[in-house]
């Protein structure tokens, strides 16, 4: 296969993880994340790699857990319904401390619904965890970064130990554009020398045992086993990614993810034409997020309009807490769609509008 | 008791096996059973039967929520602790990442036909080639003693105040013999620990299941029936008379599925 090719933002998860040295993937039919399930069943095998359809989204999790926890790389990829199956595994594989990847093509809710793109589980993945776990969330906005945060997020989750999840939406993972294979390399990570193997006593003549990392018999306090995992989630915090635009001189800064980052962009450019002072702050991590760059932006008097295509606003929520009522903060939701029908999307003309009707 | 099995029943209660032998703080655990509890004797003849087949070092166990979950920190093996119910789950990532691993779960029968039945007949019909073992106590013990889906009819718990009724509760799950009419199944039995004969029945059955995995034949399941004292509200020795007397009748002891090739 050529290393520039064109494909859809589906294929290019797919791709990426395969770049990352993902060998393991544990999937069920949902739509609209088909293309990823089906292209680990085609590619894995002739790698050596291990592809397994589970019965259902329950299983997936828990398979990635399994995988996980013989150290190995390792994900899943579902849709919005199936993301809810997988929360118990996802703060059990938190707990555990257990590196993998868990890819979210959203789609219009709440409940089953229908299949259409939507951004409707903000929320969810960057504050839905049981038992108050967090975890890096990355938000590509093309298909090119699909396959490059891919790589980033098997690599951060070595890093920390922990779960990344990747979300796109089926208007993400259905564009087609130009792919260029590549292998990233973020640096060195440390031996796994924490998974089970089956294969006898490990270097230290122990075995190994994976579960709820709290032990009350070996450990000391819960309190003190809380602080230590919350001096993770601090480490965390260093991973915050977005790309700002035009934001230099802006009055009002867009902020939007996936493809809303890119409709945004387009506004921005409609707008400079048009002599308005508009920019974006284009979110590539959802947690941990940009909370001290917008505070600063806000008391040096700029304004803020979220672009996001769910109803009444998610992602908003975070931009208000991290300007704190020192400057405006408006949205642009899901009734800025083209068409009322649930495959609209938010084109740059209405949201255009709205820019004009601020500035 | 003939003096036979006598001495069986002290040569059960000798010393710990090797597997259940780690580091200090592991002792603590066996302190969390109930008294009468059978679950620990489980434990031995897992761990008996991994340094019979010389197993021990290829072993990943995968644990389970409830009582039967207390087991998996006792082994001095690899091991790994998914969610309630989702062990054959993790069991199947782990023998397919790991395939000259000894891969098996050890679940109780709320966590392994009740929450987690799904994941159990997914594995089945996969035709995974890791062992499950079953432990029934026909209740929820670590809950305090609430109905499950393999208490018998006319039984009192926490939740079948008057005794389960077919009418309101339906019957017991029969999950030895519905494992063993899945094609990818090598090996399916059923055993109790009522008697010392039963525990070397039960025994074999166990090694059995260990067998065909590491021939790589298929699935192997074994249903172990255990007495729960406490919260059938009976004496050590009567728990035990129950199990021959009733529980057999509702779940018939034996072997029903042992082949050594799947075609």
């Amino acid at each position: 296969m050529a290393d520039r090719f064109l494909a859809e933002g589906n294929e290019a998860v797919g791709w990426g993880a395969i770049s990352a040295g993902c060998n393991c993937f544990f999937g069920y039919p949902i739509t609209p994340q088909n293309e990823i399930i089906e292209l680990f069943a085609r590619e894995l095998p002739k790698r050596g790699g291990v592809f397994v359809q589970a019965q259902c989204e329950t299983a997936t999790i828990n398979m990635l857990y399994g995988a996980a926890a013989a150290g190995v790389r390792a994900m899943t990829s579902t849709s919005s319904p199936g993301w809810a199956l997988m929360q118990e595994g996802m703060s059990d594989i938190a707990s555990a401390n257990l590196p993998c990847v868990v890819v979210l093509v959203q789609r219009v809710g709440p409940g089953v619904q229908r299949v259409e793109h939507a951004q409707m589980d903000y929320h969810s993945v960057t504050k839905g965890g049981i038992g108050g776990f967090k975890n890096i969330v990355l938000a590509p906005a093309s298909v090119q970064e699909t396959h490059d945060l891919m790589q980033l997020a098997f690599y951060v989750a070595d890093k920390y130990r922990h779960p990344v999840v990747v979300v796109t939406d089926g208007l993400m993972g259905h564009v087609v554009e130009p792919l260029e294979l590549k292998k990233l390399n973020f640096g060195p990570l440390p031996d796994k020398d924490w998974a089970v193997t089956g294969e006898g006593r490990h270097k230290d003549g122990k075995y190994r045992e994976i579960g709820p990392s709290y032990h009350p018999l070996k450990d000391g306090t819960y309190l003190a086993y809380l602080e230590a995992f919350n001096r993770k989630y601090e480490a965390m915090e260093s991973e915050v990614r977005y790309e700002e635009y035009r934001t230099e001189d802006a009055e009002l800064i867009l902020v939007a993810y996936g493809y809303c980052g890119r409709v945004a962009a387009e506004v921005v450019n409609m707008a400079r034409e048009q002599g308005l002072q508009a920019g974006l702050l284009r979110l590539i991590t959802l947690w941990p997020f940009p909370s001290k760059l917008i505070a600063g932006k806000a008391e040096r008097g700029c304004r803020f309009l979220a672009v996001e295509d769910c109803m009444g606003g998610l992602m908003v929520d975070d931009v208000r807490m991290a300007v704190c009522g020192k400057s405006e903060v408006h949205l642009a939701d899901i009734r800025f769609r083209h068409s009322p029908a649930e495959d609209g999307m938010i084109l740059p003309g209405r949201v255009l509008e709205e820019v004009r009707r601020l500035l | 008791m003939s003096e036979q099995e006598k001495g069986a029943a002290k040569a059960v209660v000798a010393e710990k096996p090797v597997l259940l032998r780690g580091e200090p703080w592991m002792d603590i655990l066996w302190a969390l059973f109930c008294p009468g509890c059978q679950i620990p004797v489980v434990a031995r003849i897992i761990a008996e039967s991994f340094e019979e087949l010389g197993i021990g070092d290829r072993a990943i166990m995968v644990g389970c929520v409830g009582c039967t979950g207390i087991l998996i920190a006792s082994f001095n093996i690899d091991r790994v602790s998914p969610a309630h119910g989702r062990g054959p789950d993790a069991a199947t990532a782990l023998k397919r990442i790991h395939p000259e691993a000894i891969v098996f779960t050890v679940q109780g029968d709320g966590d392994c036909i009740a929450i987690g039945a799904g994941s159990l007949i997914g594995a089945l019909t996969r035709g995974e080639k890791i062992t499950v073992i079953m432990v029934n106590n026909t209740n929820y013990g670590t809950t305090g003693g609430q109905m499950a889906p393999t208490t018998l009819l006319g039984q009192v718990t926490s939740t079948s105040p008057k005794g389960r009724t077919s009418a309101a509760e339906g019957y017991p799950v029969h999950t030895a013999e519905m494992v063993a009419t899945f094609k990818g199944v090598a090996y399916s039995a059923r055993g109790s620990l009522h008697t010392p004969a039963e525990y070397r029945r039960t025994k074999k059955y166990v090694k059995t299941a260990f067998q065909r995995q590491q021939e790589g034949v298929g699935f192997g399941f074994v249903e172990i029936l255990t007495a729960c004292p406490v919260n059938w509200h009976l004496t050590p020795v009567k728990a035990l008379e129950w199990i021959g007397k009733d529980v057999i009748r509702e779940f018939p002891l034996g072997e029903f599925k042992n082949v050594t090739s799947i075609e």
